[in-house]
């Protein structure tokens, strides 16, 4: 009998063609995937060339997708992005996106059925581990790891140990997803989980939608960890078998799977948060942050920038206006997201409350383009990162949400929760 | 190898947003990139590095972004060495593939800036020639030390190891 392990130690034991793994263990794993973007694929192909590559391994297996400072933001990222599309051309890449089909990459990959159940993925871009709440195991790494795994189909990894997170009790209205990850990421710290994986579980996430499971995935990197990963279940088959391009395999941990230890967390008296400048664990409650003036709001990213994180900042949107002193900046991750939004009437929404609806891209988030920020400004973000300078002057500020509080501070000109600017007819603890 | 050089002094979770803002990552040249190095940390930095100099750091170096030009600035900056108590994931990895020469060690937490400091790459003892203390290096594994071995990740691959 190999010895009980997690999904994650299952998955990573079959792309070694091993019986067992154990955490610390080093591995050559076969991908299944390999992806990067206009700012991390133009230095992995420079080294695929170097290292005379002639084709990649499978080019069914590689995704390249231009999302980061597209449409090009200016002459450089222009040639960066040239780059990325020459090779895509030049070696058939099947996953590669460009014109008006491109999207953020990890709300592309999963919508298009490019990551499936069961998949160990590699990609360079440090929020790959999102495409755990598929109950996949991927990982961010660096251009020469993506430029090695274009040439061989693999990478080297050291099996991590995993930390469980158990969510328990009712979720409170307003309480989202991205409220779950950030007081996880509070109380284990920017580095609590370096070098792990988190298992991300119990009956609240058992009962979360794809789109929370993505987010909270998308954010595991934010306590440092390899990856998150949400087991399987039938919302993860019902998700993703309508859509997957290659048959999905389903891991699920033994009961004796061995943890470095177990965080539980109680929902039920939690309330929407906020991560304060400048770190992701740097978490309070909305009620407890005081005045805080804003100058923007960012609702889109590859955390929070699908169809039901739209839905969420319409319903607080609809009929009213955004503080005139507020830069309201709404991104749908992709095309697809793009023109279901529109079929909702959500994009009628957020024009009329006055707000900016930008084609897909990772933009602001990043300090990129479509939203950067002045000395001394001060914005709302469902985005994943508030460093120093992250979304532009290294003297503004960054306080990352959810959809929920973004748009409620963007009506009220300061951070502000859901409820105070819900209208009459809404009934206290009943979504939707 | 020796490595002997003076040390600038960074914090706690400095993120690759400080060391190479993406305001400048619509470029690979290493040159260019060198020349914002530590920018957004320290404005002053890449007027002031000079080759064969030391980063010493605190918890978490390089946490953030995978952005391979974070340690990509730092090597072609000159920086012989970057030491901190503990490295973040990606940038731990993507050092290695790159070849910069990384160390976890105690001797980040007390060296300041201006320290000089002696370190032996093969051993891992860390001597603050100013404080005239010795340190040990945490060991590196088995596998990275081959990945050294060889001359980086492309190497390891060109060798026909990657199985």
């Amino acid at each position: 009998m190999p010895r009980p392990m997690t999904l994650g130690e299952k998955m990573l034991a079959h792309a070694a063609g091993a019986k067992s793994v154990s955490p610390g263990d080093i591995i050559m794993a076969k991908l299944d995937l390999c992806l990067g973007n206009d700012i991390t694929a133009p230095l992995a192909i420079q080294a695929f060339y170097r290292n005379k590559g002639k084709r990649v391994f499978n080019r069914r297996k590689v995704a390249l997708v231009p999302d980061h400072f597209t449409p090009n933001k200016d002459i450089k990222s222009a040639e960066q992005a040239k780059i990325v599309r020459e090779f895509a051309r030049e070696q058939r890449i099947l996953y590669y996106w460009d014109q008006g089909e491109v999207g953020i990459e990890h709300a592309l990959l999963p919508e298009q059925g490019v990551v499936v159940p069961g998949d160990v993925v590699i990609g360079a871009d440090s929020h790959t581990c999102t495409y755990g709440a598929l109950g996949a195991f991927a990982t961010g790494v660096g251009s020469t790891d993506l430029a090695a795994a274009m040439l061989t189909g693999k990478a080297w990894f050291k099996v991590p140990s995993t930390i469980k997170l158990v969510f328990k009790g009712r979720l409170p209205a307003d309480v989202t997803a991205k409220d779950l990850i950030l007081t996880a990421i509070g109380r284990l710290g920017v580095e609590g989980a370096n070098y792990k994986a988190l298992e991300i579980t119990g009956p609240v996430i058992d009962k979360l939608s794809m789109e929370g499971r993505l987010t909270m995935c998308n954010m595991a990197i934010e306590a440092g960890a390899k990856t998150g990963i949400v087991p399987p279940d039938e919302i993860t088959r019902a998700y993703a078998e309508p859509r997957a391009q290659r048959k999905p395999r389903y891991y699920f941990s033994d009961a004796a799977a061995v943890y470095e230890r177990v965080e539980e967390f109680n929902v039920t008296a939690m309330e929407p948060v906020v991560a304060k400048p400048h770190l992701p664990s740097n978490v309070v409650p909305v009620s407890e942050v005081g005045n805080v003036v804003l100058d923007q709001a960012v609702i889109g990213s590859c955390t929070n920038g699908r169809i039901e994180d739209l839905r969420e900042a319409a319903m607080l949107l609809k009929g009213k206006k955004v503080s005139p002193h507020v830069r309201t900046i709404i991104i749908p991750a992709t095309p697809m997201i793009w023109r279901q939004a529109l079929k909702e009437g959500l994009i009628d929404i957020f024009m009329a409350a006055g707000c900016i609806v930008s084609p897909p891209t990772c933009g602001p988030c990043l300090g990129g383009h479509m939203g950067v920020l002045a000395e001394g400004e001060k914005a709302v973000s469902t985005t994943n990162r508030n460093f120093v300078g992250r979304m532009g002057h290294t003297k503004s500020e960054v306080y990352l949400a959810s959809p929920g509080v973004a748009a409620a501070s963007a009506i009220k000109g300061r951070l502000a929760l859901p409820r105070e600017v819900r209208g009459s007819g809404w009934k206290q603890g009943v979504k939707k | 190898m020796i490595i002997s050089g003076k040390v600038h002094k960074f914090g706690d979770d400095v993120n690759t947003d400080e060391i190479i803002p993406a305001r400048y990552l619509n470029t690979s040249d290493a040159r260019e990139l060198a020349s914002h190095v530590m920018e957004d940390a320290d404005p002053r930095f890449p007027a002031k590095v000079q080759s064969g100099d030391i980063i010493a750091a605190g918890k978490n170096f390089g946490c953030g972004s995978s952005r391979e030009h974070a340690p990509l600035a730092i090597k072609a900056a000159g920086v012989a060495c970057v030491i901190a108590e503990s490295f973040a994931r990606i940038f731990y990895r993507n050092a290695f593939n790159i070849g910069l020469t990384i160390m976890e060690s105690a001797a980040a937490a007390e060296a300041r800036t201006g320290h000089v400091l002696r370190i032996d790459t093969t051993t891992g003892r860390i001597t603050n020639v100013t404080l005239k203390r010795s340190y040990s290096a945490k060991p590196i594994p088995p596998f990275m030390q081959d990945l050294i071995a060889a001359g980086g990740l492309m190497q390891y691959v060109r060798k026909g190891k990657m199985k």
